[in-house]
């Protein structure tokens, strides 16, 4: 009977740490990586200012949430800002495709190497970056409202009986509702409809897709609305669980470019799956095992250390060793996506 | 005057001209193979046509009507069909949505066309719903013909269709072009199997170094034995 509370507890203990934390990040991390790929399967080449893109489509949600706010709207038990989304979402896609117009369609025109587009594009993350900061503040902001807890961890102590509390954040499962959702919506744009066609098409085989009268123009528009829409949605998502800081979406970039590749870039679907694997590695290697290898070791076994792999400073350093490891062992990534 | 013709051609890649004054043609209803040893300029030849390369000299006119300032995209609306020789599927995607995308830039019911496609294609219709990538050379060849003849063209370019396919196959895929010849298409076919593209061709063009050197009927040509001997081997 001990044993199973011990059981018990452990599972609790590691849904509260690392699976339910894992199952929201991984989600985020997704919902950017299916993003980047997006848009390195059609233009080509790999977006740096993605994150930065993440950064604003969730200062515009913050700006809107405000004004909202001033004016007494709210959304009751949900936060406001799922209300300001689809505006916020509407205005980085127009700030995507300005960008696209003023930068990226002159090194198309031109012809230009995937290597100067990178380029390009980081001159693009540095821009929006400053842009950002001018706009609302290098400050940490927490725009979160309505009802933060599902579940709490007092009361599921009370509940339940056992020693270990299990809390579910609302932010947690609207993270997860809301990327599943979109990915669903998103497959089934490329799956069904003559765009989304036609986008896969021209991803496959661009000289075909020009010679069965596809236009490329308008591929590359919709892609960026596209990735745009993404990029805001897991900008949102990722700010409303933590919190908004504008460095941190630089950060992001890294574990988002790994969770690509590690699927296999040019691949949605992969891009999901590298989008778990990435949260969980990072979150299972920096958590502290030591209370619950303490449940589940017979009798009275306690580990000395904090059996942890690496501290959380260091939580980056997984993304980096996952991706020189696919990159050495498999480079076109799980699901068989390009090649870098 | 025919249907669709290249005349006086001249232009290449950017550097040197790779075909000089060529002239090339095809009726409705008529087979003509461009045939000519390794870097004659065939392929160049028909990308000219098409609009796929800066000519310096010469004129492209469809139907009489001068042609040369349209953009690949728009000879395609106009009712030219190219099947490239490599990579003319997307690998990605399903025979059906292979088709589908070959009638991307029509607006009406596609469904006739794919059938008749279909028809000409059995083996399609059973692997409609697999991806192109797991076809069999001569299979994605079919889809390849089956694409391009979704916008219902007036023209059918083919640039090296039995490339890498077996005797066997290189048969049954004349077979279907003649098939799709009769239905009133102009089809210019380039064909390293010279002598086989030269029996069911009505007329042939040899090219050498990016000129003309014989034009004539598809008999003509075989029965010659200049051509014989440079060009089919003996």
């Amino acid at each position: 009977m001990e044993y199973t509370t011990d059981l018990l507890n452990a599972l609790v203990l590691i849904s509260n740490y690392v699976l339910i934390p894992a199952i929201s990040y991984g989600s985020q991390l997704a919902l950017g990586a299916v993003g980047v790929t997006l848009v390195f399967g059609i233009l080509r080449f790999a977006n740096f200012a993605h994150g930065e893109m993440m950064a604003f489509g969730c200062m515009a949600t913050i700006f809107i949430t405000w004004w909202f706010q001033s004016m007494g709207i709210s959304s009751g038990v949900f936060p406001t800002a799922l209300l300001a989304l689809p505006f916020a979402i509407l205005i980085t896609a127009l700030l995507a495709v300005a960008i696209d117009r003023s930068i990226f369609s002159f090194y198309r025109i031109h012809k230009s190497r995937p290597v100067t587009f990178v380029v390009a594009s980081v001159g693009v993350m540095f821009m929006l970056n400053g842009l950002v900061r001018i706009l609302i503040g290098t400050n940490e902001i927490i725009f979160r409202d309505g009802q933060k807890f599902l579940i709490k961890a007092g009361v599921f102590k009370k509940m339940t009986g056992l020693s270990e509390g299990l809390a579910l954040k609302q932010t947690q499962v609207l993270t997860f509702v809301l990327a599943v959702i979109a990915v669903l919506a998103l497959f089934w744009f490329l799956q069904r409809t003559r765009t989304g066609k036609a986008m896969r098409a021209f991803s496959d085989n661009e000289d075909l897709a020009l010679l069965s009268g596809i236009n490329p123009e308008r591929v590359v528009l919709v892609t960026w609305i596209i990735a745009a829409s993404l990029a805001t949605l897991a900008g949102v998502l990722y700010g409303l669980d933590k919190s908004f800081k504008p460095m941190v979406y630089f950060h992001l970039l890294l574990p988002i470019f790994a969770a690509a590749i590690v699927g296999g870039i040019g691949h949605p679907l992969g891009a999901i799956l590298g989008g778990y694997i990435v949260a969980f590695s990072e979150i299972t290697a920096t958590y502290a095992f030591k209370k619950f290898i303490k449940y589940l070791a017979p009798g009275d076994f306690v580990p000395d250390g904090l059996a942890q792999l690496l501290t959380t400073e260091y939580k980056f350093a997984v993304s980096f060793f996952i991706l020189v490891l696919v990159l050495l062992v498999r480079p076109t990534g799980i699901l068989r996506g390009r090649v870098l | 005057m025919s249907y669709l013709i290249g005349e006086k051609l001249t232009g290449g890649y950017g550097g040197p001209d790779i075909i000089r004054e060529c002239t090339v043609s095809v009726d409705q209803g008529e087979i003509v193979v461009v045939v000519g040893p390794n870097g004659a300029g065939k392929s160049t030849a028909m990308k000219a046509l098409l609009g796929m390369l800066d000519l310096r000299e010469g004129r492209v006119l469809l139907d009489g009507q001068d042609i040369s300032a349209l953009s690949p995209q728009q000879r395609v609306a106009k009712g030219m069909a190219f099947v490239p020789q490599n990579q003319n599927v997307f690998v990605t995607m399903t025979v059906e949505e292979n088709l589908e995308m070959g009638a991307y830039l029509r607006r009406d019911d596609i469904t006739e066309t794919m059938e008749q496609v279909f028809e000409l294609f059995p083996a399609l219709k059973t692997k409609r719903t697999q991806i192109a990538a797991e076809l069999s050379g001569g299979q994605r060849q079919q889809v390849a013909v089956g694409r391009a003849l979704m916008t219902k063209p007036t023209v059918l370019m083919l640039d090296e269709p039995t490339a890498g396919v077996s005797p066997i196959v290189m048969d049954e895929l004349f077979d279907r072009i003649i098939e799709i010849k009769r239905t009133g298409i102009a089809i210019l076919m380039v064909e390293q199997n010279a002598r086989q593209a030269l029996n069911i061709a009505d007329r042939g063009f040899v090219l050498v170094t990016g000129e003309n050197r014989f034009t004539d009927t598809g008999e003509a040509l075989l029965a010659n034995e200049e051509v014989r001997k440079s060009f089919l081997g003996g």
